[in-house]
Formats: structure tokens, sequence, C-alpha cells
């Protein structure tokens, strides 16, 4: 998916010269199609992440729409309070990039994972946060929150995610995009664990139910006209995630139904609330995470649901 | 010097705008008046008529605790009114504690949290620099500020990419909020670190406002960031504030503010 990114971005940075790229050095060569046409607008910020983040927001202010970008934990939870007060409450158009999220960098350690992300996130006025399930989904979403111009949280894969849509979606930013329309119980996944969501799908069809499957690619703002249709078509929400089942997109909806006052059992999958090491790659990290799905069909038989 | 009785004006109005408004960090603010002064009435590019001007220069506050310094004296430099300095951090003002989004024309970002100001500054340089334009874009740190992290890593970002457009002011008043500056951090040798760290860096009294105005004038005409350590004194021109670390939160009274007022023959 940065692959995608980058190229994404060469593409889009040709056509506007007010867009600007800071990297906190990594990429390696990612970005040099980007840098053999406009080497000033990609800026190696340096191992400085908060800084970074606020420099961001300096050139925003200045007329730019910058992106930053480097691996999650680094370009979110380092750098939060810079994001807090620099681009969320100055309501800064910079873009944050974090790459390689939830798993990605599963054998490199708690260290390179990001579980919390979302919930820092989520949690400050003005932000809005995107987590594409694949390349697709990350070209195509990728103009609407340039175009969108407030600041955003674009949470994407590192390399190799499955494609997840048989042909190229339609997908808007704010939109929940349903993918396999069902009547009885809804998988709302977000981000890049789209591939276990299309399996459960599969399952919860092979047992006689009708799911719906839906890529909830924008968790702020939440897509109210899909989760109110939810209320009145279902009586169960999965929701899958690679983070914390505190916190992240699955609260979030959790949040939303109880506010509205409306009983519906949501069934909340992603990383438990605890960290994750001694594994050498993501298959395995999901596994001691409990997101595979014969333990997500084993929690749900539990439930009752299957 | 042709500023010294506005620079006293404004040490006034800072006390008795604490005094009425219940409002702290006076210390903090007297000992940065004149590095103010200097700017505003000298060196900075700036129209309080035309507060939004795009060839404008820009000023970031740094220690935010300090804003009712910046509020003062822009009010002085005609920004808007002396009168509403007294709305300080009431409901519903504009001119809140810290510098916030709701902060008048004038005041270019908002302030608080320590170490911010320098890397928005950087960012706004680069991205002048990139657009072919010449803003200059001036910081105010406290020398408390220095202790975060963020500092540093603007100072060797700046440095890196050697942006001449932007300065940075040190109000080095030796005190910070619980005590001595250079006890609680290894400040020392400053000029030697920011120099090391790519900056032309210029050392001068922060209260001979000449000077100041010498040191300011050097900013854009190396190929480098500029650095002024400014040496000054907290609590400066009211003898009984002077080195008095107290003052970082104490409120004066009436009867302190006209004594205070005295002092500075005003």
């Amino acid at each position: 998916m940065r692959n995608a990114f980058a190229k994404v971005l060469t593409e889009l940075a040709k056509q506007d010269s007010r867009l600007l790229l800071y990297y906190a050095d990594i990429g390696n060569r990612l970005f040099n199609p980007l840098k053999e046409f406009a080497a000033d607008r990609a800026i190696n910020a340096g191992i400085a992440e908060a800084n970074m983040a606020s420099m961001a927001a300096g050139s925003a202010m200045m007329g730019h729409k910058p992106f930053i970008y480097t691996i999650t934990p680094f370009t979110t939870a380092r750098n939060f309070e810079q994001i807090k007060i620099d681009i969320a409450y100055q309501n800064q158009p910079v873009i944050i990039v974090g790459t390689g999220s939830g798993l990605s960098y599963a054998n490199l350690g708690p260290t390179h994972h990001s579980f919390e992300d979302i919930a820092l996130m989520r949690s400050l006025p003005n932000m809005n946060i995107v987590c594409p399930a694949d390349a697709d989904e990350l070209e195509i979403l990728m103009p609407q929150l340039i175009a969108l111009n407030k600041p955003c949280y674009f949470r994407i894969g590192k390399k190799n995610e499955p494609q997840v849509h048989p042909s190229r979606p339609e997908l808007k930013f704010g939109k929940a995009h349903v993918m396999h329309q069902g009547e009885q119980i809804a998988i709302i996944a977000t981000g890049t664990i789209m591939p276990l969501g299309q399996a459960l799908y599969g399952k919860l069809a092979e047992c006689g139910l009708s799911p719906e499957l839906v890529s909830l690619h924008t968790v702020k703002p939440l897509d109210k006209e899909y989760l109110n249709g939810c209320m009145s078509r279902f009586k169960h929400v999965i929701t899958l995630e690679e983070h914390n089942v505190n916190g992240g997109m699955g609260s979030a909806v959790l949040e939303y139904f109880n506010d509205q006052n409306h009983q519906i059992a949501v069934h909340r999958f992603g990383i438990p609330d605890h960290f994750i090491d001694q594994v050498h790659s993501p298959d395995d990290a999901r596994e001691k995470a409990g997101l595979t799905l014969d333990a997500i069909s084993k929690s749900l038989t539990e439930r009752g649901v299957l | 010097m042709k500023y010294t009785e506005t620079a006293s004006q404004i040490r006034h109005t800072l006390c008795d705008v604490s005094s009425k408004t219940k409002t702290p960090h006076l210390g903090s603010c007297l000992s940065c008046v004149d590095i103010l002064v200097a700017l505003y009435w000298e060196i900075m590019n700036i129209d309080p008529k035309a507060p939004t001007m795009p060839d404008r220069d820009y000023f970031l506050l740094g220690k935010g605790h300090a804003a009712s310094a910046l509020y003062t004296t822009l009010a002085y430099r005609g920004y808007f009114s002396i009168e509403s300095l007294y709305q300080h951090g009431q409901t519903n003002s504009q001119f809140e504690e810290h510098p916030g989004i709701h902060a008048p024309a004038g005041v270019e970002t908002v302030s608080g949290s320590l170490g911010h100001a320098l890397s928005l500054a950087a960012g706004m340089a680069l991205s002048t620099r990139l657009s072919g334009k010449e803003n200059r874009f001036f910081t105010l740190l406290g020398d408390g500020e220095l202790n975060e992290g963020t500092i540093w890593e603007a100072a060797m970002f700046a440095g890196g990419k050697k942006l001449s457009n932007l300065v940075a002011i040190v109000d080095f008043n030796k005190l910070q909020g619980t005590g001595e500056s250079c006890e609680i951090m290894h400040l020392e040798p400053l000029e030697d670190k920011w120099s090391a760290f790519g900056w032309h860096t210029i050392r001068v009294d922060g209260h001979d406002i000449a000077a100041l105005i010498s040191a300011l004038a050097e900013a854009g005409k190396h190929d480098k960031p500029t650095c002024i350590i400014a040496d000054t004194v907290k609590g400066k021109g009211i003898s009984f504030m002077e080195n008095d670390n107290n003052w970082h939160y104490r409120i004066p009274k009436a009867e302190e503010v006209e004594k205070a007022k005295q002092e500075l023959s005003v």
C-alpha cells in the first residue's frame, strides 16, 4: 500500500504545487519518483517526528498542503501533542500518514505496532480518519482527503496487501461501502483486516445466515446514515479492526448506537487489551491476538450468534 | 533611547492588567518587553492597520505564558485598544491567558505548550522559501522552554536547511517556573550550542533596545538561521519583582501597581 501512496502522491504533486511531503527518514527509494521532479517538496525531516508534525502545520499556514509520513506509532503517538495543538486545534490541512499500521510490522515488536492510533486520533476535535483496506481504496480516497482540506489521519498498510475488491469500487469519503448486501447481520471492517472480514462473511453465509459486509474506511466522521440503517435492519453487528478493541472503530460504532439509545448487539473484534510480542510474522501475531477465522467463529458461537 | 518610555508604559500596563484581571506570569512578561519593542517598532515589516498583509514578517511566541506581553505590545503598537487588554483571561475573551485560535489579529499562532513555536516557524520559513517569498519569522523562546526536546529538533533542522529567514530569540532571564534555569538543566554554554547546531549566534543585553535592534538587524544577512541570546532579568523594571521568582505566579496588589508606576516614572 505504501507503493500506491508514493505513486498517487507523485501523480497528484505534478498537478498541485501545494502538495508537500515531510518524511521521517524512512522510505529509502520509495519517494525517488517524487524527488525526480520536485526534490524540494520531498523533505526528509530527520528522525524527529514531533518537530515534523509542527513544521507541517507551519507549512500549511503558509498555503502548502503537507503530508507527514512515517511508521504509524511515530507519526501518531510520539508526536501526539503536536498533532493536537498545531494540526487539530489550529485546524490545519495536514494529512498524517501512518504506514505499516496495526500488525504490519508484527515481527518488530510492540515499538512498531499501532493498536492505539485510532483511539488517539478519534479523541481529537477537527480530525478525520480514513483507513483504506487495500491499494484501490487508498488510490480512490487519497485525492478526496486532499480536497477535504482539513486535518486527516490516513492509516495505511505496508506492502502486498491483498486486493479486496473484484473491480475498482466507488468510494466516497465519509460513506460506508457495502461490499455484499445482507439481511441478518452486518460485518463492519476497517483497514487491512478486510480479508479476514471476507472470510468471516463466507463462513456466516455457509452457516445459512444472510450477512452484510461493509468497508468502513472512514472511521471519523462516522457514516451515521449507514449506522441508522443498521439499527432497523440488524440485531447483531460485528466490528473488525487491527486495533485495540478499546477505543477504535468498534468502540465508535458501539458508542454511536448507545447514544441513539438503541439496543443492538455489537461484537467487537480487534487486538485484546494486551501487548503482542515474541512473534515472527503478522499471521503469527494475529493468531496470538485471536484475530483468525477460527477464533472469531468460536467466539461468535459462544455468544449464540452462530 | 526613544523607546524607553514606550517600554515603561507597557510594563506598567502589564502590572495593572495582571492586578485587575488576576492573571499571573508577570515576571515572565516583564523580561521580554524590550525585545518585543525592538521587534515591533524597528525590525519587523508589519502594519497594525493591515495585520494579515501577505508580505509581513511573522512573530511567534514560544513562551505562551507571556501572552500578556505580546497583547500589550500589540495594543501599544496600534493593533487594538489598550482598554481591550482588560478582557485578559475573562469569559469569551479573545485575550486568553494562553493565546488560542480566537486571539486578535496580530497573534500568529496559538501558544501555551512550550516547544512548538520554533518548529512551526521552521515549517513556515521553509514553505516561504519554497514559494520564493521573503517573509521572515521571529520566535521568542523562554530559557525554560529550551528544556523541550523539540527546540533542538527544530534547531538541527533549521541549521541543516540553512533557513536564513528564521530567527530565534532566547529570553534568557535565568529563572524558570520553579528555580534557576542553569541549575535545573545544563543550558550553558548557550552560544556554543546554537552555533554548533548551525546558527549565526549573537549574545546581547536583552534590555538594551539599541543593542537588540542592531543584533536583530543581522537576521537574514547570513546563510543560516540567526539566534539572539538576550540576557534578561525576570521581573525587569520593578525593583521588588526583579529576580524574585515568586512573580512567576504572584498577582500584584493595587498598591504594588502604584509603586511600580512610580518606579517606571509613567
